[in-house]
């Protein structure tokens, strides 16, 4: 568990949070440029100092400026990686891994070399120095050099930001091992939905230096009253397990959490019951009011109309379904909504023309 | 060989006199340059052109006031006499104090350029992979800063060596105490002594060439980390 209050001003910029969040997986601390993640997590890591402040990670206590509380940032068991890889430019690659592990005591380390570099994938370039790494690769050296000071969390400052989209997609696959390998807490600053959706479980949307909503990923995203709805690509995020594979339409079949409702991929083999995370996009969402009917839309899922909100246009609406304990939104036109006349309570089908596979 | 065994002496004096400034300026200029190139505090200022000030000032002027100061009835002087030392007034000791005043900014600004120049993100990395401010200072600031190092000591010690005005006034000209090789070149000119002088300037023409010609070798190759 983590706790922290805090409160901060500077000219321009007031921030004031008060945040419990899970001690296991990946937070996210959303919003624009300007809301205060990134001071949220320097405050964190003691690089900032709040005001007025109380920061707990498990049973430590970092800052409580009330009892005068303030351990030096060197004293906390983190690890920061910022949004340039910031590698010690005289240090050979292996040099800066050993950097933080040798000033870590030999009974604490709990991440070691072989453990780390292979999980970065980083093995081959041990002897290089940084100026001779790609962006991807330098940001990799900066994520197994975090980790090895075996940390009790795991700080990301838009790790991804500063890489292009070949990078990126080069990185992201290396974080998701990292989230279902080790046992570290990450929080996680982004502005991108895309990496949030993949790799969160859980969302702190940050705005103006306030949080506006905290909570498990796929209920936050689906939540009409936050203006993460409104943006082109609103939609929600479930987290499915395999249930069945269709060899001959290679076909993956994924059971929604608690359910007995499944939606069908296109897709690799996958063993059964494995953990699999998709988005299904509010424009992709269509309603309708029979089951059945020929239609080449391969998943449609009986729902019931929680609510409903202007969209970001006069020509639509966003319309929140509940599948079963499972939020999705749908986006659809004015004229639909009151063609088929759409109220809370109602029993619909959804109709899903896309999901994409967040893998 | 054409020097003099006076002149080998004045050589000798000048080299242990700038090893010393030098090394007492990069013990002392340290935290100086590195308080001026982190500090937010309204004495950065000040401070700064205090130490800025000998690159303005006429060796001359430095030499007087460092002269009432270390003598007799300075306050410096009167701290020596009552505990025991006596005068620093035309002693080596009293060179040595002057030369760190006189050369400082050539030392404690390419430290400060160099310190600016690192930033405080290498700092907050080291401290977030667990080093502490001492071991910071150490395993980082001072291996990045090493461009900005080399520059200070070179600098330092050449200034030391061309250093004249200063040493006149609080040295005086006192064989194998005072008289570093500046002055004894213009002793031999004062004395006519044409040929004597031709071989000691000619010797510091040298070197001192050496010297620029090695920084400026070594900022072209050393430039950053490449």
């Amino acid at each position: 568990m983590i706790q922290m209050r805090l409160k901060l001003r500077y000219p321009g910029f007031a921030l004031d949070v008060d945040l419990q969040l899970p001690g296991r997986g990946v937070t996210a601390l959303y919003g624009h440029s300007g809301s205060g993640k990134t001071t949220c997590l320097r405050c964190i890591a003691g690089l900032e100092r709040a005001d007025h402040g109380f920061i707990q990670v498990n049973d430590e206590v970092w800052q409580d400026s009330e009892n005068k509380v303030f351990v030096a940032p060197h004293k906390r068991a983190l690890g920061y990686v910022f949004q340039e890889a910031s590698l010690f430019p005289h240090l050979s690659v292996l040099a800066n891994l050993e950097f933080g592990l040798k000033r870590i005591p030999k009974p604490q380390r709990r991440v070691d070399m072989a453990h780390a570099t292979e999980l970065l994938g980083i093995s081959h370039l041990l002897d290089r120095h940084p100026h001779n790494l790609s962006g991807g690769e330098r940001q990799r050296v900066g994520i197994a050099r975090a980790l090895l000071t075996s940390p009790k969390l795991l700080l990301m400052d838009e790790p991804l930001a500063a890489l292009d989209a070949q990078r990126k997609s080069e990185i992201l696959p290396y974080l998701q091992r990292l989230h279902d390998e080790l046992e570290i807490p990450v929080l996680y600053v982004s502005h991108s939905q895309d990496e949030v959706a993949r790799l969160a479980d859980h969302i702190v949307l940050l705005s103006n230096g306030k949080a506006l909503a905290s909570g498990p990923i796929g209920q936050t995203l689906a939540r009409l009253d936050l203006p993460l709805a409104m943006g082109d690509d609103a939609g929600v995020v479930i987290e499915g397990r395999v249930s069945a594979y269709d060899a001959d339409y290679q076909l993956l079949s994924l059971q929604l959490p608690d359910t007995t409702l499944n939606i069908r991929v296109p897709h690799t083999p996958l063993d059964p019951g494995q953990a699999l995370r998709c988005k299904v996009q509010a424009r992709d969402v269509s309603l309708s009011l029979h089951g059945a009917g020929q239609s080449s839309i391969l998943n449609r899922l009986p729902v019931t109309v929680v609510s409903e909100m202007n969209a970001d246009n006069a020509a639509h609406v966003l319309i929140r379904l509940d599948a079963a304990g499972t939020p999705l939104l749908a986006r659809i036109t004015r004229y639909s909504r009151d063609q088929l006349n759409v109220h809370p309570g109602q029993q619909l089908w959804a109709q899903i023309k896309a999901v994409a596979v967040l893998a | 060989m054409s020097l003099s065994s006076a002149d080998y002496s004045a050589i000798w004096l000048t080299l242990k006199l700038a090893s010393l400034t030098t090394v007492i300026l990069l013990i002392v200029g340290t935290p100086i340059a590195l308080w001026l190139a982190r500090t937010r505090s309204w004495l950065r200022g000040p401070v700064g052109a205090i130490v800025a000030l000998p690159l303005v000032l006429p060796p001359t002027v430095i030499g007087f006031y460092l002269l009432l100061a270390l003598g007799p009835y300075g306050l410096v002087g009167q701290l020596t006499q009552s505990l025991g030392l006596g005068t620093l007034t035309f002693s080596f000791a009293g060179l040595v104090i002057g030369s760190v005043l006189y050369s400082m900014p050539f030392v404690v600004q390419p430290l400060q350029n160099a310190f600016s120049a690192i930033g405080t993100r290498p700092l907050e990395v080291a401290a977030t992979l667990r080093a502490n401010p001492w071991d910071t200072f150490f395993s980082v600031t001072l291996p990045l800063a090493r461009p900005g190092v080399i520059t200070a000591t070179i600098l330092g010690f050449a200034h030391t060596v061309g250093e004249f005005g200063v040493v006149l006034m609080i040295g005086g000209n006192i064989p194998e105490k005072t008289r570093v090789v500046s002055v004894q070149i213009y002793d031999h000119v004062e004395a006519m002594e044409y040929a004597q002088a031709h071989w000691l300037a000619g010797a510091m023409l040298v070197f001192s060439f050496a010297v620029l010609l090695a920084l400026y070798s070594s900022r072209k190759t050393k430039a950053g980390w490449s």
